[in-house]
């Protein structure tokens, strides 16, 4: 991992609108996120919190607004590379093991280096379920290592959709662990909740949908 | 609903605004650094590696559930013989029909498993993922179409010699089937992930999806049992292998394309 100076807000938002069948979801929306900075995005349900996010990955399209990667106005695709995406679904293949799991998802999105599949494992408390296939896994452990492919991920934008949804307080001190580390390390993140979950030790701003 | 307006921008140059709503937390100003996936020291996935991961990660489930990937091979053969059976089992019918018999039964057990080509990925989220790759979503389309073609429909092709004595098929003919099987069936796959990618956003859009292949079938199954046939009554096939050949590279180019712009708005 480099640590070069930032030429600018690790994600910059500027006039960011969406609307589902002509309704609006969020926005506008105007916000910076540098790096080693992370957001906490808060509201009801049904507020728009996952809808940003989507957008912010590109999985939805906005109605109006720009996104700035590092300074540069991306399109979606250019956008995607940066960004590690933990959203609703595990993206999980319940035949394959927790390692096969991992090992794809590495190939599809490339490994941060001296990081390695048996190490994500360790620190997501799964080496004794390496061999297991994710069906047999509880929510929670589901849940732990689609964190550790997060955490695998070279992009140094995080974006967390519920990510202490179906885990326990050592699940949810992991979750803060994992952010705070990253963000020592040059990260940024944006992370979904409608609970207050978060440690005090991230540092944390708070956007209210 | 959000409050509009709202704004999590603690930068200098912006204005705070009464709809400001996001606050600070935690005290330990670091030095803010930046990280890229442009860093040569990270394992940056290539078109190679990622299109290495999606067959690898294809096979381990085909071999996971390899009950389910038998299904489209018996089911071809169930057609075979119900055909056998309907027309009375006499030789020279048999023979004078079983090129078209093998192309039906091909064409159907293909159609079978498509709408599953990528309704799994987008279930658990898989396709989210695909989505956020940073190699191209039409190559991974393309990746995971052929290989499903090989593992679905590629070993049914093998076994045409095997069926096609079941149906008395002349052995003159078989390696021109053959031929024309090897270029319209993953022409078929092709067609049928646009399909597939159109309606992955639908639940239980099986027989949608055959009601829109189907009609995108015809001109390969024309061309395909159109070749074997003209060789039957001792005419040239290479002009409807060929135009399959054609069809075959143009689908190749465009038909990922078309699939992964499909997904994108099914998924949007």
């Amino acid at each position: 991992m480099s640590t070069s100076t930032t030429p600018g807000p690790l994600l910059s938002v500027q006039g960011l609108r969406f609307a589902r069948n002509e309704r609006p979801v969020f926005g506008p929306l105007d916000f910076t996120v540098d790096a080693g900075q992370a957001l906490l995005v808060r509201g009801d349900n049904g507020a728009g919190k996952t809808s940003l996010l989507q957008v912010l990955a590109g999985l939805l399209q906005p109605d109006a607004g720009h996104i700035a990667i590092g300074g540069r106005w991306t399109d979606n695709h250019a956008r995607s590379r940066h960004i590690a995406y933990l959203g609703h679904l595990s993206a999980l293949k319940a035949d394959l093991t927790a390692l096969e799991n991992l090992r794809f998802a590495c190939g599809l999105h490339g490994r941060r280096a001296q990081r390695s599949l048996q190490a994500a494992l360790e620190t997501t408390s799964l080496t004794d379920y390496d061999d297991a296939p994710v069906r047999t896994l509880s929510a929670g452990q589901k849940k732990r290592l689609s964190l550790a492919r997060v955490w695998l991920s070279p992009a140094p934008l995080w974006l967390l959709d519920e990510p202490y949804a179906n885990l326990d307080l050592d699940g949810i001190g992991l979750v803060n662990q994992l952010i705070s580390t990253h963000l020592v390390d040059g990260g940024a993140a944006l992370i979904t909740t409608h609970g207050a979950y978060a440690a005090a030790s991230v540092r944390m701003r708070e956007l209210l949908l | 609903m959000n409050k509009v307006g709202s704004r999590a921008d603690g930068s200098a140059n912006q204005n705070p605004s009464a709809a400001d709503s996001w606050r600070q937390r935690g005290s330990d100003d670091r030095p803010l650094t930046m990280h890229t996936a442009d860093d040569p020291a990270i394992a940056a996935p290539t078109l190679l590696t990622s299109a290495r991961a999606l067959i690898a990660r294809d096979l381990r489930l085909l071999w996971r559930r390899r009950g389910d990937a038998l299904l489209p091979a018996l089911f071809a053969l169930m057609v075979v013989m119900l055909f056998a059976l309907a027309l009375g089992g006499r030789r020279a019918v048999l023979a004078g029909h079983a090129v078209a018999l093998l192309w039906v039964a091909v064409l159907l057990a293909g159609l079978l498993s498509l709408d599953s080509l990528f309704r799994g990925d987008a279930e658990d989220g898989s396709l989210e993922l695909w989505l956020l790759a940073p190699v191209p979503l039409a190559w991974l389309v393309a990746v995971r179409t052929l290989t499903h073609w090989a593992a679905t429909v590629l070993p049914l092709v093998l076994a045409t010699p095997l069926l096609g004595e079941l149906l008395h098929l002349p052995r003159a003919q078989l390696g021109v089937l053959v031929a024309s099987l090897l270029l319209g069936t993953p022409l078929l796959s092709l067609l049928g992930a646009v399909v597939a990618a159109l309606t992955v956003g639908m639940p239980r859009s099986g027989i949608l999806v055959a009601l829109l292949a189907l009609p995108l079938y015809v001109p390969v199954l024309v061309f395909g049992a159109g070749s074997a046939a003209a060789f039957a009554q001792g005419l040239d096939p290479a002009g409807a292998l060929l135009l399959l050949g054609a069809g075959l590279a143009l689908a190749l180019v465009l038909a990922p394309l078309a699939a992964a712009a499909a997904i994108r708005i099914a998924l949007n």
